[in-house]
């Protein structure tokens, strides 16, 4: 099983080569139909619905957020968790649309680390087990306001943009550390009313939430239609094939080298039960099987709350019938798989997890299929004569 | 970048026509495109310095993986609940080694007014006159050998560095002006006292990573033999040997911008103590000096930070990054034209085109006839480019010949990298005009060629 898959997922890179340096002559081109610029407008359409999905459920975590902090209880707490649960879904479908420099990775402007960066550093926000004065929570003589610039520039050093912001920032305010095999964190909602620096911590969360919707709505104002100097008019202008490979490059990247591997296979080679990606709310499965259906949605052009139209599928079917059906068939089974595994993520990653566990089997099939659809949508790239690079 | 992916496919289509097509056996060695031997990539897009060697089997897919996750996920401080991904610092300078290697890119050095916390592709190692007990530079005792920049919160950071650029015109011989920038580095907001008047800085970018296990396993005797029998009177490349710390012994310098470390595992391994503070299985002291009290007071992330297991997953990685292939310019007599331009100007003195790999205990990089455009050796590159810091063997002035593999990708991957060793060149052409020393003369013959012929050597170069 595993060697099958680890075979595969290099075939793809072989499958790169050759194409790059083929001699042949054959240069289709996908501008040549009118289908694929309907394709590549219906994508733009989808992905300006997606992250508006999300906006709209950010904002409605952001209201119980909002009603906890002005009356912190144990029910509100845990309305706000549950926001924050069914907010992000949304998000994760919107990965999908990432890897080629659009947007929401752009070199200069992409908030992409502000919004998901992981892992967080939790000690760089608020206190840890075994460092109870941690975080700029604790620390009011060094940070003595708790401001959006305070946290988009301790974000800023050091590199990457990164470790203070985003959804797993929000995440860990609200669970706080998961020191359970079994369930999530248990942070209990008197930091927000008796706690030391309880107002600080409120005031954090107040912040970053805000922060997170804003980001949100750079997002959907870069894809929105109809206007003249955003990134959607930009992309529109783009010629079809270059459309077209940035589409698939981003479906392509997310998954394997991003979904399969960094968020999956190094949490299974790793065994570290919180090396994973929410690991405070014990969320990653459903955010594992919210990416997987980002990446159905570009391919089958059915955009969950939003728009449907044609999406890649129904382009290379024009050219190729039998791929375009076989790519759409394993991209249902990567997710069926996907959902397969059983929840909470986290135990498949214990020290003592066997090999042969069916958690342990079902997240390597899974691993398999998004491997193996990773190599078909490189194909079916390949047969409307564009060549793209994904690891 | 985003224009980058039509570039992209557009060279492939080039490549596709013009170069593996019509290789042939008799072809120089300068016109090959599978630069890194059977590891060669073709990928040409922001991603093409970050995939596996081509000829890598599956079954290392996951090593390479993991390893992939440590090289580019940010430390955190400790303790967190990613436990194998905590113990950040205290002090330094990026918390990834993505956060200067750049999509496994080279780095960018500041702008003249920004700080180098927001651009920390570079660092500046720092030392007193004399020599450690291995020959080494002397660490600053209040210090350390670098400048961490940035810390945890609760522990003062080292320094900040600061540059100024100053302008430097020069002329080629048919006349056209060009304008150098002149860097120079300081060190401000000292917190632990002022520097030394002698100290010693040496601010060093850093490099693309692809191609390292290649470099490693290019036999010793081939590196020595170049320097007993240079290709040329003007050049004498010399071996630096340095100290190993797993043999405890001295050995021949590969690495590192004066060739002053051995393998890529002690080269991983000391950008992570160095540059993101992660104690691991080669150096297990924090990097406090005595005076740093809250550095040394900091709670650490485990005894090492990063454990063997994963620490070795991220030298693989190190090891086995695919060099991308050559792109070769669509007209066939121009790429050979640059190509010529270049042996006969005589870079090809000391960027040695072609190397063979010995044996490896990775099999994929083993008995490979590859192309890095080096000879691994040091080289007195004059006094505007000499830092001024011995490092073991290498003099003041003196610099290991950095490959040239990757060239034309390096500001496609990292729009902001600059060329050199300080990153104090903006452009390719640039890099070539600062050439000094032993270069000199053939830098003399760069400026005194034909404008065909300069732009056809600039656009050869481009195509590495």
């Amino acid at each position: 099983m595993r060697s099958l898959r680890r075979v595969g997922a290099l075939a793809g890179v072989v499958a790169l080569s050759l194409g790059a340096v083929a001699c042949s002559s054959d240069d289709r081109d996908a501008g040549s139909s009118a289908l694929a610029r309907e394709v590549i407008e219906h994508y733009a359409d989808g992905v300006y619905a997606s992250y508006a999905l999300s906006l709209t459920e950010a904002q409605a975590m952001d209201e119980e957020i909002d009603a906890f902090l002005a009356a912190p209880s144990e029910e509100g707490l845990e309305l706000a968790r549950e926001a924050w649960l069914a907010a992000r879904p949304a998000y994760g479908r919107t990965e999908a649309f990432r890897f080629y420099g659009g947007p929401i990775d752009d070199e200069e402007t992409g908030p992409e680390g502000q919004i998901n960066a992981w892992p967080l550093d939790e000690a760089y926000i608020d206190y840890v087990v075994g460092d109870p004065g941690a975080g700029i929570i604790n620390n009011a003589s060094t940070y003595p306001e708790i401001t959006v610039e305070v946290l988009t520039d301790a974000n800023e050093a050091g590199g990457e943009a990164n470790i203070s912001t985003g959804w797993h920032a929000i995440e860990f305010l609200l669970w706080g550390q998961d020191l359970s095999t079994t369930g999530p964190g248990a942070r209990p909602y008197t930091d927000y009313t008796t706690a030391p620096n309880a107002d600080r911590r409120g005031e954090y969360l107040a912040v970053v939430t805000d922060l997170l919707i804003d980001d949100l709505q750079s997002l959907v104002d870069a894809w929105a239609p109809g206007v003249d100097d955003n990134y959607a008019a930009e992309f529109l202008a783009l010629d079809d094939d270059e459309a077209l490979s940035y589409i698939f490059t981003g479906i392509g990247e997310l998954s394997r080298g991003e979904l399969a591997g960094e968020r999956m296979n190094v949490a299974y080679e790793e065994r570290s039960q919180e090396n994973e990606h929410s690991c405070f709310s014990d969320n990653t499965l459903a955010d594992i099987q919210a990416n997987a259906e980002g990446i159905q949605m570009v391919w089958t052009g059915v955009y969950v709350g939003g728009p449907t139209g044609p999406g890649l599928a129904a382009l290379v079917a024009e050219t190729d019938e039998d791929l375009a059906a076989e790519t759409t068939e394993v991209i249902a089974a990567s997710i069926e798989a996907a959902e397969s595994i059983p929840a909470p993520f986290d135990q498949h990653l214990a020290e003592d997890a066997d090999d042969t566990s069916p958690g342990r089997v079902a997240i390597v099939a899974t691993m398999d299929s998004l491997s193996n659809q990773t190599d078909l949508i490189v194909q079916s790239a390949d047969a409307l004569g564009i060549s793209i690079a994904v690891s | 970048m985003r224009t980058w992916v039509v570039v992209g496919v557009t060279i492939a289509l080039a490549a596709a026509l013009f170069g593996a097509c019509s290789s042939g056996s008799g072809e120089s060695e300068l016109l090959r495109t599978d630069l890194g031997g059977e590891t060669t990539t073709n990928a040409l897009n922001m991603n093409a310095f970050s995939l596996p060697a081509a000829n890598l089997p599956g079954e290392d897919r996951g090593r390479f993986e993991v390893g992939d996750s440590f090289f580019t996920q940010n430390w955190v401080a400790a303790p967190a609940s990613t436990t194998n991904r905590d113990g950040l610092g205290p002090t330094f300078n990026a918390r990834a080694c993505a956060g200067c290697h750049v999509r496994d890119g080279r780095g960018a050095p500041p702008n003249a007014d920004t700080d180098l916390v927001e651009a920390p592709g570079l660092l500046v190692r720092i030392s007193v006159p004399g020599t450690g007990p291995h020959g080494e530079p002397q660490p600053d005792p209040n210090y350390g050998e670098q400048i961490q920049d940035v810390a945890i919160i609760g522990v003062p950071a080292e320094a900040r560095i600061s540059v100024t650029y100053t302008p430097v015109t020069g002329r080629y011989a048919d006349g056209t002006e060009y304008v150098l920038s002149r860097p120079t580095y300081r060190v401000v907001d000292p917190m632990f006292g002022p520097l030394p008047a002698n100290v010693l800085l040496s601010p060093r970018i850093a490099p693309q990573v692809i191609g390292m296990g290649l470099l490693e396993t290019i036999p010793e005797a081939d590196i020595r033999a170049a320097a007993l029998h240079p290709p040329s009177d003007e050049v004498s490349g010399r071996v630096n040997i340095v100290y190993d710390a797993v043999a405890d012994d001295m050995r021949l310098g590969r690495f590192g911008w004066k060739a002053n470390v051995p393998t890529v595992e002690q080269q991983v391994a000391g950008a992570f103590i160095g540059d993101l503070g992660i104690t691991n299985p080669l150096f297990r002291a924090q990097n406090c000096p005595v005076v740093q009290v809250a550095c040394a007071a900091a709670i650490p992330g485990g005894d090492p930070e990063i454990e063997g297991r994963s620490f070795d997953t991220v030298v693989f990685y190190s090891q086995v990054l695919a060099v991308p292939a050559r792109r070769p310019l669509a007209d066939a007599d121009r790429d050979a034209q640059g190509s010529k331009v270049f042996e006969r100007i005589g870079c090809a003195a000391c960027h040695t085109p072609t190397q063979r790999s010995g044996p490896s205990t990775i099999p994929a990089l083993a008995e490979q006839t590859f192309h890095p455009f080096t000879d691994l050796l040091l080289h007195d590159m004059g006094a505007e480019l000499a830092d001024g810091r011995p490092d073991f063997d290498a003099s003041e002035s003196e610099w290991r010949t950095p490959p040239l593999w990757g060239l034309g990708l390096v500001q496609k991957i990292n729009p902001k990298a600059r060329f050199l060793h300080d990153g104090r060149a903006a452009t390719i052409e640039e890099a070539v005009l600062w050439h000094g020393g032993e270069a000199a003369p053939a830098q003399k013959r760069f400026r005194e060629l034909s404008r065909e012929d300069r732009e056809a050597l600039l656009a050869y170069l481009e195509t590495l």
